[in-house]
């Protein structure tokens, strides 16, 4: 029978080599014996023979099993490995059968063996000790349940770089120096000199931790007791949970205390309202509208957003309501409706920069779907409710003409938003007489899913544009 | 007032820090200091370095620059009317502390956040100017999360993002109405704001200008926030729906979740109960089920009778008692929509049941080697061994699930 010797440094290739071999000459299981570095070997062995080598694939994900599984400290493992490699030759869906109960003890060890790597990477806890060179030196003692300080090794290379460092375990010690990464024999716990960072550490520990939230057992699975030995902050738990009940009971106790004094003074400056005169009014009435609670829609939407543009615009611009990208940045049109209005508008030679821009509605209205906000009509009741500030922003402009785009900007100008399909390229009048041109809104353009109707719609909506300039120029001041 | 040393300060502003529930470390962009110009790294998954007794997580150093603060939030220790003990870091000694702690394994990085001294500018400039040390003098490539203050100037935010894997701000509580209540200096438009404002650097961040040129990478692990629960009276239909919102609106990564716990020199205007741990815990479950088994927000408040979700059962379990009529599903022919909404399957075996269907037709004894909590999905599932015929629509299914009542003491 084959002995096969699997060296306790670089485990995994030296299995897989030996693996790879024995498959190509096709060793059944039952007639290897595998060994673990120089342990005693089973006495009716023959002499080791140098497997042969071969090539043979394997599935992926084998190799991510056998990865973590040669790790382990059952010395049955590479035996249970192999036996998985011979049988996965013939049965190709194997390694992604969840359910296979030949492969549930694998998958057992595969997980013992990544959750001791994760607390080895979460527990371990340096000390600083004499520095022989530039680099500053540490040390770590560990105590891992399965071989996994070779395979760990070189996270810690790529997290502590800059530093040497030495971390021992009973089987393997892993020595960085000048960022190189070697290997030595293990050893019983080493001596390490008193690192005065402990203590702040433990203070920490102490201290973040909320009394009033005892839950010992969430603690203890994910932090068992074994570890607490090695790590410096463990020694104080006792203590924080003897002490937690009595210092929640304390808090809930206490009497509230009378503040200090300076706090009557500088809670009183802070609520003073900070009413700075109106640089201009359009300001002054940004202003006020970012407190606007005439609907609910403030309290989903990010921010009013109100119209900009020149204080003197003879031309307003009147859109449904700011869409997602107008909530997030307080700017009207800014997003995929606002720059296709841009770009018609720069067709036509309709000068956006001279025209106010506003929307009927300030705050966006939607629905909350997963990742994503669905835009959602403004019914009549929150039209009604911002026409408030509609008005307001027409008072200060003063346009001479309005475009109404879509049928909630009709109906908060005109009234009345219904046919709007009907109406589009017509001028109608607002209640004091100024005139009104009515058009389809750009983000309908967006949406017609038909290739042929969304042209038509586009074709109208430029001479809607057109319109309006040919008007401004036959109306100018 | 004496000096107090390091120690002292440390034992305050971690104190001071322990309300915020974040710790999480993973997510951020990949690096590593291997070649020895540096320390630290980041591999995708954060470490939890430690846990406290109450079983949280310490992953981050989490302190706060300082104490002192000019709000007065009722729910908060450190808000102005309170009389416990403040302290305030200088910038290196928190730079010192962060890399002290993590050279000794003890961290994967910090998480910063303070109280709001006289100007919002300064603080968040002295927690930008941190970082940026860390970052650039130290070449630190840990892990640092930067609470921010909504009312400072743009561009510490803008250089913030530069420097932090995460940026996080707290909407605090769940309505505009009890932030305005129990924290009348903060205002939710701005907190609302200023979350918009992280959304858009981060998504100019992503695109590439028209040279092909990628901006510098603006906070890679995104956004988050954290209400606190039971404060106020708002219900947890209530408080799904602001999170909802805020997952839709500003593309956060995580909401966050804090049960209102009992503080040291509380106001009176506060119940000081045990802490609701376990509808916290419901609610992190129920969020879970929003963002990845599919669930809209109806379906989970429509399964509670008050607005409340159910402490006894978790919230799949309480949506699948009521809607009976969809179950058993057939484990060997149903989709994936259909196996997430299974109680007693999570993503993982639920992934594992699809891979796993391709080869082979499944029996029950597969379920439990594939991580399946067969007690709860036994009742509403079928395939080979395995029916559960009466037992789905069993009037006591509720009460195999609940647990037994508890008697009430009289004293």
């Amino acid at each position: 029978m084959p002995t096969v010797a699997v060296p306790e440094l670089g485990t995994f290739a030296a299995w897989r080599d030996a693996a790879r071999g024995c498959l190509a000459v096709a060793v059944p299981p039952e007639d290897i014996l595998w060994q673990y570095g120089d342990a005693a070997g089973d006495l009716f062995a023959e002499a080791p023979v140098a497997p042969p080598t071969g090539t043979v694939t394997v599935p992926r994900a084998f190799v991510e099993l056998a990865q973590n599984v040669v790790w382990h400290s059952d010395p049955e493992r590479f035996a249970r490995l192999y036996a998985l490699l011979w049988q996965a030759k013939d049965r190709p869906g194997l390694m992604s059968d969840r359910g296979d109960a030949g492969l549930a003890k694998l998958r057992e060890m595969e997980k013992s063996v990544t959750r001791d790597k994760h607390k080895m990477k979460a527990f371990l806890r340096f000390r600083e000790i004499d520095a022989t060179g530039p680099r500053r030196r540490f040390a770590a003692w560990f105590e891992p349940s399965h071989h996994i300080t070779e395979p760990l090794a070189p996270f810690f290379a790529r997290r502590f770089g800059d530093m040497d460092w030495i971390i021992a375990t009973p089987d393997r010690t892993a020595i960085f120096m000048d960022g190189d990464l070697s290997f030595a024999a293990g050893q019983p716990k080493p001596p390490l000199p008193e690192d005065a960072t402990e203590a702040l550490w433990s203070t920490y520990f102490r201290n973040i931790f909320n009394p009033a939230r005892l839950k010992i057992k969430a603690m203890q699975a994910e932090m068992p007791k074994k570890y607490w030995k090695n790590m410096p902050e463990a020694a104080a738990i006792p203590e924080m949970i003897a002490t937690a009940e009595a210092r929640a009971r304390q808090m809930q106790l206490a009497a509230p205390t009378l503040a200090p004094a300076r706090a009557g003074k500088i809670t009183e400056r802070l609520r003073m309202t900070d009413d700075t005169p109106a640089a201009t009014d359009l300001d002054a009435l940004q202003r006020e509208a970012a407190g606007c609670t005439r609907c609910p829609l403030y309290s989903d939407a990010t921010q009013v957003v109100m119209g900009e543009g020149p204080r003197d615009a003879p031309l307003m611009v009147v859109g449904e309501q700011p869409g997602d990208q107008e909530d997030l940045a307080g700017r009207p049109f800014v997003g995929p409706a606002g720059q296709l209005f841009d770009r018609i508008a720069g067709e036509v030679g309709l000068d956006r920069d001279a025209a106010f821009v506003t929307n009927a509605v300030k705050h966006f209205k939607f629905q909350a779907r997963g990742k994503r906000r669905i835009h959602q009509k403004p019914d009549a009741g929150e039209v009604t409710a911002c026409r408030w500030w509609l008005e307001a922003e027409r008072n200060l402009i003063k346009p001479r003409l309005i475009l109404a785009m879509g049928a909630t900007a009709a109906a908060s100008v005109t009234g009345r938003g219904q046919g709007i399909m009907k109406r589009r390229g017509t001028f109608e009048e607002t209640e004091d007489g100024t005139q009104v041109l009515l058009t389809l809104h750009p983000s309908y353009l967006l949406r017609v899913p038909n290739e042929q109707a969304r042209q038509a719609a586009t074709r109208d909506f430029r001479a809607d544009l057109e319109q309006a300039v040919h008007w401004l120029a036959d109306h100018a001041a | 007032m004496a000096r107090l040393d390091l120690s002292e300060k440390l034992a305050i502003l971690s104190d001071a820090a322990k309300y915020d529930a974040s710790c999480a470390s993973s997510g951020t962009s990949r690096r590593d200091s291997r070649k020895g110009d540096g320390l630290g790294s980041s591999e995708g998954s954060g470490i939890c370095h430690a846990y406290a007794p109450d079983g949280r997580c310490i992953s981050l150093l989490k302190i706060l620059l300082t104490n002192f603060c000019i709000y007065d939030c009722a729910y908060c220790v450190n808000r102005v009317s309170s009389n416990v003990k403040r302290a305030r870091f200088s910038v290196d000694e928190v730079v010192t502390l962060t890399l002290e702690f993590y050279r000794r394994n003890y961290i994967e990085g910090l998480f910063l956040s303070s109280g709001i001294v006289k100007s919002p500018d300064e603080t968040m400039g002295e927690m930008v100017e941190i970082a940026r040390k860390l970052r650039q003098e130290h070449r630190f490539r840990g892990y640092i999360h930067l609470k921010t203050i909504p009312d400072a100037d743009p561009l510490l935010i803008e250089q913030a993002g530069l420097y932090a894997d995460r940026l996080s701000i707290n909407v605090e509580l769940p309505t505009d109405a009890s932030v305005k209540s129990y924290a009348p200096e903060k205002r939710p438009e701005t907190i609302r704001k200023a979350m918009a404002d992280v959304r858009l650097r981060k998504e100019a961040g992503a695109e590439r200008s028209h040279t092909g040129k990628r901006p510098p990478k603006f906070a890679p692990a995104g956004q988050s926030t954290q209400m606190i629960v039971g404060a106020d009276g708002s219900n947890d239909a209530t408080i799904l729906r602001q999170s909802t919102r805020l997952y839709s609106s500003y593309k956060l990564k995580r909401v966050y979740y804090s049960a209102f716990s009992p503080i040291p020199d509380a106001t009176a205007k506060l119940p000081l109960i045990r802490p609701p741990l376990e509808r916290e815990h419901r609610l992190y479950q129920a969020d879970w089920l929003l963002r990845f088994y599919g669930f809209d927000l109806a379906e989970i408040t429509g399964a509670t009778t008050d607005g409340n979700l159910d402490l006894q059962i978790d919230p799949k379990l309480a949506w699948a008692l009521q809607n009976r009529h969809l179950f058993p599903v057939d484990v060997n022919r149903a989709d994936r929509e259909t196996l997430l909404r299974v109680p007693g399957l999570g993503v993982k075996t639920v992934n594992r049941i699809l891979t796993t269907r391709r080869h082979r037709t499944l029996r029950y004894e597969d379920l439990t080697r594939m991580g399946a909590s067969l007690k709860k999905a036994r009742a509403f599932i079928t395939l080979q061994g395995w029916t559960p015929g009466a037992l789905t629509d069993s009037a006591d299914l509720r009460a195999r699930f609940a647990p037994p009542p508890e008697q009430l003491s009289l004293f």
